[in-house]
């Protein structure tokens, strides 16, 4: 599969990352090489093959409802390059 | 005190517990083992201060005679386990300045079991590559070099710093994880010993996630018992892991008892690859005679689908790793690039944070999930994944485990094949089908090739079978009886010429 | 068939709803950190909540048999296998830039709830599935010029959305809906229902077309967050709607917001660019496999649910359709009225809890769980009418009492003197009191105006403060005023 440059730049939409038009260009060139050699996966018959969901054959375990957690807004708020007044602060979204 | 860093971690147990010497000596050694080791670029982190103040604490617990299994023995941690209040890179400029509020359920285990930690080594960036050149932080450096040669090589990678340092003697022994071969294919190329085990031994919970189904955390030491000692401090069940299996963690040196007399190795002839040195093929063709003289019973076996892991790897990994790595976006930690808007601060926080190989794979996840495209590729991928286990499984009913090569060559140049991504996945053609189906997976040093490179030998086990894996591998780890040292061994005169070419800033 | 005339013809309005339900828990459905409404900002926020690295998700059970719960109340098949999906998008109050939640196999399936219309008629609402998911966090856009403020408190909390077929045709039916299924959630306890709080917020599916024909472009109008503002927003979009086709044009399949104030849709920029989810089972997490035999256990301990309830009001209480679907409305109401009507006259117990009693609590503005008057003491008022020891009319003032003190009624009579009066003599010697001061009205009444015998009864009854015995004091004057 070739991806065009315009394909290229909308997955960096959807994924967030800023790339420029050489970038585009480029990157558009190595994920079709990448997408060319993944295909050889469609030599494979997989028909009536049910997809991997889990190696881990167990059950999902669950959780007692009892609060564990929380109460530690400093912590969670430490790290965060911008905050104010206990929030976590981004530039005004438009809604 | 090079001495105490020569050690095996089971002997500087052994010496410590017999007072021979104290914690705090075979730290301090370590400490300055470490900082030797500098040219090597191995740590992103060095933690001297708190190796002392862990190792003090050994001291007073092996005086009142209430060692903990691990007590006093220095570590080294790869820079993926989250480490409480210690910076946490992955390798990465996105996670700058990051300090999780948390222990990584691994490490607390270790912490808890007295082990030492020296420091954070360094990777590719999230866990992304098979060559440690990846990292924000610069490359790390293989301790070995080709002699006569002397570029520097990679380690392997992802757990590129791990390897090195091991190899190198500045820790007993380091953390790593295996996606695709992360923690494998570095020990095959620095000549240690690297232990997948089974999905679900180790937690995952408090590493930082690089595709979650396939991210395996496990040991990297310099022989087989020390990795069975090792795996047997970070594995077990964590009910913060829902994937972590709740089975009880055996005494896996207890394993090693050098009898394999009747056992079924498999030879998968689908190993057999294009391309492959001739010496790797003499090699294995050395491995399975070492087995047989043990007493091991050499079967041919097939697992048609191996050509197709690397393919199906190369949709499932990036896939989960796309969502994954989504949480990188300035707002909560790490590096925030400022920006007129929300989305452009988004964009270019993730254009700056993200190194090409991740932003590669970031886009190449996208790209198969998404509208379209989903069953063709994820979906596809998936199946060819079943079909994989079913291979195992199959196998598995024939022999008891299977005897391959780590990995189809030895350490190459740094740069070397960094212009062609597919050349370089390619290093985890023989590591990746156990990492799909998420069962046991070691390797072991078991030669030089010609240019004078160690090449490793694997043998993959059943799930929840590392025992019989230990005790093959044991085996062959006495057959083989490496001995050669790489060039440069932290605090000894080195004699490969000057390893390191300098400091390695962040570019 | 409810239409809507427009300019050309009528229209028919098709609304689909999707409602998200807060699950009430103690804990959030992947972390531990508490759900409780109205904490002080990332004060009820784990490093799950706000997606540190190497953090991972661990279910709640209780969330799970929230959810199956509801799916029974629902009358809905239950998936024993369900997958829990990552649904992909940036957004600053979507810490992992992901929400778990569940795509092509939800846990509830195809289910049903009965719509009560007001001509006590009934009409069927199908479900096309339940599924669990995680809350988003609080996003306050209007704290500050240039910044958004992030809170995660809401982030990860358990919410059902319960998505319906397309099968509602006008806002009435679309706010009766609503108002059934809360009373089911609230039924079964697994969500209080609080529109205000956010515990039950609905996003409209609306379009409309010519009778008989297909479908037409729907828009979603999100997060609408009371009956009445559903019931606004889906009649000036589907008139919007009408509008843009009847003047030529073509409705553009887009997300709305309603604006509350101006009771107008608008289109929503933020979801201009078109999504992909990329949607793919979350590798952190295991396929959600139930036990038959569990289901099968919460099932039968379901309580009675509000149709059933109904239908066994009608039959054991001979009660009207309408008059049943109000009390058994809220399950406070109805286990007030049984208690009320157990082993009395159930007419008589309807009326006084739907009249006088939803009356006051009206005007008191309180719930029934916090009525002043409790069961046990209304009933205890009946029984004093049965017995005779207080009228009918008194009943109003003992009640009244009792509204304002609390106290029984049997304390209220006996400390005011309420007693009915049932001597003879004293009501004689009354009756006689009466007629001997109204000679002239006697005469009147002997001559053949025979409706002052009302006032009669009144001018006796005055004479004894209302408490004379109604029933001795009629045959007495019948007696007199005839002997």
């Amino acid at each position: 599969m070739a991806l065009d440059k315009a394909t290229v730049a909308h997955i960096a939409t959807l994924a967030r990352i800023r790339l420029s038009e050489a970038e585009q260009v480029k990157m558009a060139d190595e994920l079709s090489h990448i997408l060319t050699w993944i295909e050889q996966l469609g030599e494979v018959d997989t028909s009536g093959v049910e997809p991997m969901t889990s190696v881990a054959a167990m059950r999902l375990p669950m959780r007692e409802d009892r609060v564990t957690d929380g109460g530690r807004r400093d912590e969670v708020l430490a790290n965060a390059p911008a905050t104010a007044h206990g929030f976590f602060t981004v530039p005004k979204v438009v809604e | 005190m090079t001495a105490l860093t020569r050690l095996t971690m089971a002997a500087a147990r052994d010496g410590l517990r017999r007072r021979n010497f104290t914690a705090t000596e075979l730290a301090a050694a370590h400490v300055a083992a470490v900082e030797a080791a500098r040219p090597l670029n191995a740590f992103v982190t060095e933690t001297p201060e708190l190796a002392m103040a862990q190792a003090a604490e050994s001291d007073r617990r092996l005086q009142r005679g209430e060692a903990r299994p691990l007590e006093g023995l220095p570590l080294a941690i790869k820079d993926l386990f989250c480490t409480k209040d210690i910076l946490t890179t992955a390798s990465s400029h996105i996670l700058d300045g990051f300090k999780p509020p948390y222990e990584s359920t691994v490490t607390a285990q270790l912490w808890a079991a007295g082990a030492v930690m020296l420091g954070k080594t360094n990777m590719d960036e999230f866990a992304m590559g098979s060559s440690t050149t990846t990292s924000y932080y610069g490359p790390t450096e293989n301790p070995w070099r080709r002699p006569g040669d002397n570029r520097p090589l990679v380690p392997g990678g992802s757990s590129g710093g791990s390897a090195a340092i091991v190899a190198a003697c500045g820790a007993l022994g380091a953390t790593g994880t295996d996606t695709g071969g992360s923690i494998r294919q570095p020990a095959s190329f620095t000549g240690i010993v690297g232990m997948k085990p089974t999905y679900g031994r180790c937690s995952r919970w408090g590493v930082v996630a690089f595709a979650s189904s396939l991210d395996h955390p496990g040991p990297l030491t310099r022989t087989v018992r020390d990795a069975a000692m090792l795996l047997r401090g970070m594995a077990g069940h964590d009910p913060k892991d829902s994937t972590s299996a709740p089975v009880a963690v055996p005494d896996f040196e207890a394993a090693l008892t050098g009898d394999i007399r009747g056992l079924k190795v498999g030879i998968p002839k689908e190993y057999r690859v294009d391309g492959m040195p001739g010496e790797i093929e003499t090699l294995w063709q050395r491995g399975i005679e070492w087995l047989k003289t043990a007493g091991a019973h050499p079967v041919e076996i097939s697992l048609p689908m191996t050509k197709y892991a690397l393919p199906a790897y190369y949709i499932v990994a990036p896939a989960e790793a796309s969502s994954n790595l989504a949480r990188y976006d300035g707002v909560r930690f790490g590096l925030r690039v400022d920006g007129k808007s929300l989305e452009e601060m988004y964009e270019l926080t993730r254009a700056a944070g993200f190194g090409a190989e991740v932003r590669r794979r970031v886009l190449i996840g996208t790209y198969v999930l998404s509208a379209g495209y989903y069953d063709a590729y994820y979906v596809k991928a998936q199946r060819v994944r079943t079909l994989i286990a079913r291979d195992f499984a199959e196998a598995f009913k024939m022999v008891d485990c299977i005897l391959t090569p780590t990995a189809p060559s030895s350490a190459f140049a740094i740069g070397e094949k960094s212009d062609d991504p597919i050349a370089m996945y390619l290093n985890d053609v023989f590591t990746v089908p156990a990492d799909l189906a998420g069962i046991p997976a070691i390797s072991v040093p078991a030669g030089l090739d010609e240019s004078g490179l160690p090449l490793g030998l694997q043998i993959i086990g059943r799930a929840f079978d590392e025992e019989t894996v230990f005790r093959v591998a044991g085996v062959l780890e006495e057959a083989a009886s490496f001995t050669a040292t790489p060039q440069f061994i932290a605090g000894a005169s080195s004699s490969g010429g000057d390893i390191g070419s300098g400091h390695h800033e962040p570019h | 068939m409810s239409l809507i005339e427009g300019r050309t013809g009528s229209w028919e309005v098709v609304i689909g709803l999707e409602v998200h339900a807060q699950i009430v828990s103690a804990a959030k459905l992947f972390s531990g950190a508490a759900t409780a409404f109205g904490a002080e900002p990332n004060t009820q926020v784990s490093t799950i909540d706000a997606a540190f690295p190497g953090m991972l998700p661990v279910i709640n059970g209780h969330c799970v048999e929230q959810a199956v719960k509801t799916g029974l109340g629902l009358a809905a098949e239950i998936n024993l296998h369900s997958v829990f999906d990552r649904k992909n998008y940036f957004y600053p109050d979507l810490p992992a830039g992901y929400q778990i939640s569940q795509y092509l196999q939800p846990v509830v399936g195809r289910g049903k709830i009965v719509l009560d219309l007001p001509d006590g008629g009934v009409r069927e609402v199908g479900i096309t599935r339940l599924h669990l998911e995680q809350d988003a966090g609080k996003s306050l856009h209007d704290q500050h010029p240039s910044l958004t403020y992030l809170d995660l408190n809401r982030a990860g909390v358990a919410l059902m959305e319960i998505v319906s077929e397309p099968d509602l045709r006008s806002a009435e039916e679309a706010g009766a809906y609503l108002r059934k299924l809360r009373s089911i959630l609230r039924y079964l306890g697994t969500c209080d229902g609080n529109m205000e709080e956010g515990s039950l917020r609905c996003d409209c599916n609306v379009s409309v077309r010519r009778p008989g024909e297909g479908y037409g472009t729907r828009c979603e109008i999100k997060n609408v967050n009371s009956v009445r503002y559903v019931m606004q927003a889906i009649d000036y979009e589907a008139r919007r709607q009408i509008e843009i086709i009847e003047e030529g044009g073509t409705v553009r399949q887009e997300t709305r917001l309603f604006d509350a104030g101006r009771g107008t849709t608008r289109s929503m920029r933020s979801k201009e660019e078109a999504h992909d989810y990329r949607y793919f089972p979350d590798p952190d997490l295991l396929p959600l496999t139930l036990d038959p035999a569990w289901v099968a256990s919460l099932k039968a301990s379901l309580p009675e649910l509000p149709d059933a309830k109904k239908a066994r009001f009608v039959a054991a209480y001979a009660l009207s359709p309408a008059d049943a679907g109000i009390l058994v409305a809220e399950r406070a109401s109805a286990d007030y009225f049984e208690a009320v009507a157990r082993g009395r006259d159930p007419k008589q117990a309807a009326n006084w809890v739907m009249g006088d009693l939803f009356g006051a609590l009206n005007r008191l503005g309180v719930g029934i769980e916090a009525s002043p008057v409790s069961a046990e003491n209304l009933g205890a008022m009946l029984d004093l009418i049965a017995d005779g020891t207080i009228s009918g009319r008194l009943a109003k003032d003992v009640f009244a009492a009792m509204l304002e003190s609390g106290d029984p009624p049997g304390k209220i009579v006996a400390e005011r003197g309420w007693k009915q009066v049932t001597d003879a003599g004293a009501i004689e010697a009354a009756v006689d009191a009466v007629l001997a001061a109204q000679t002239d009205k006697v005469a009147e009444f002997r001559a053949g105006k025979e409706k002052l015998f009302g006032f009669f009864v009144g001018q006796v009854m005055k004479a004894t403060e209302g408490k004379a015995n109604p029933a001795a004091v009629n045959e007495l004057l019948r007696k007199k005023l005839n002997g």
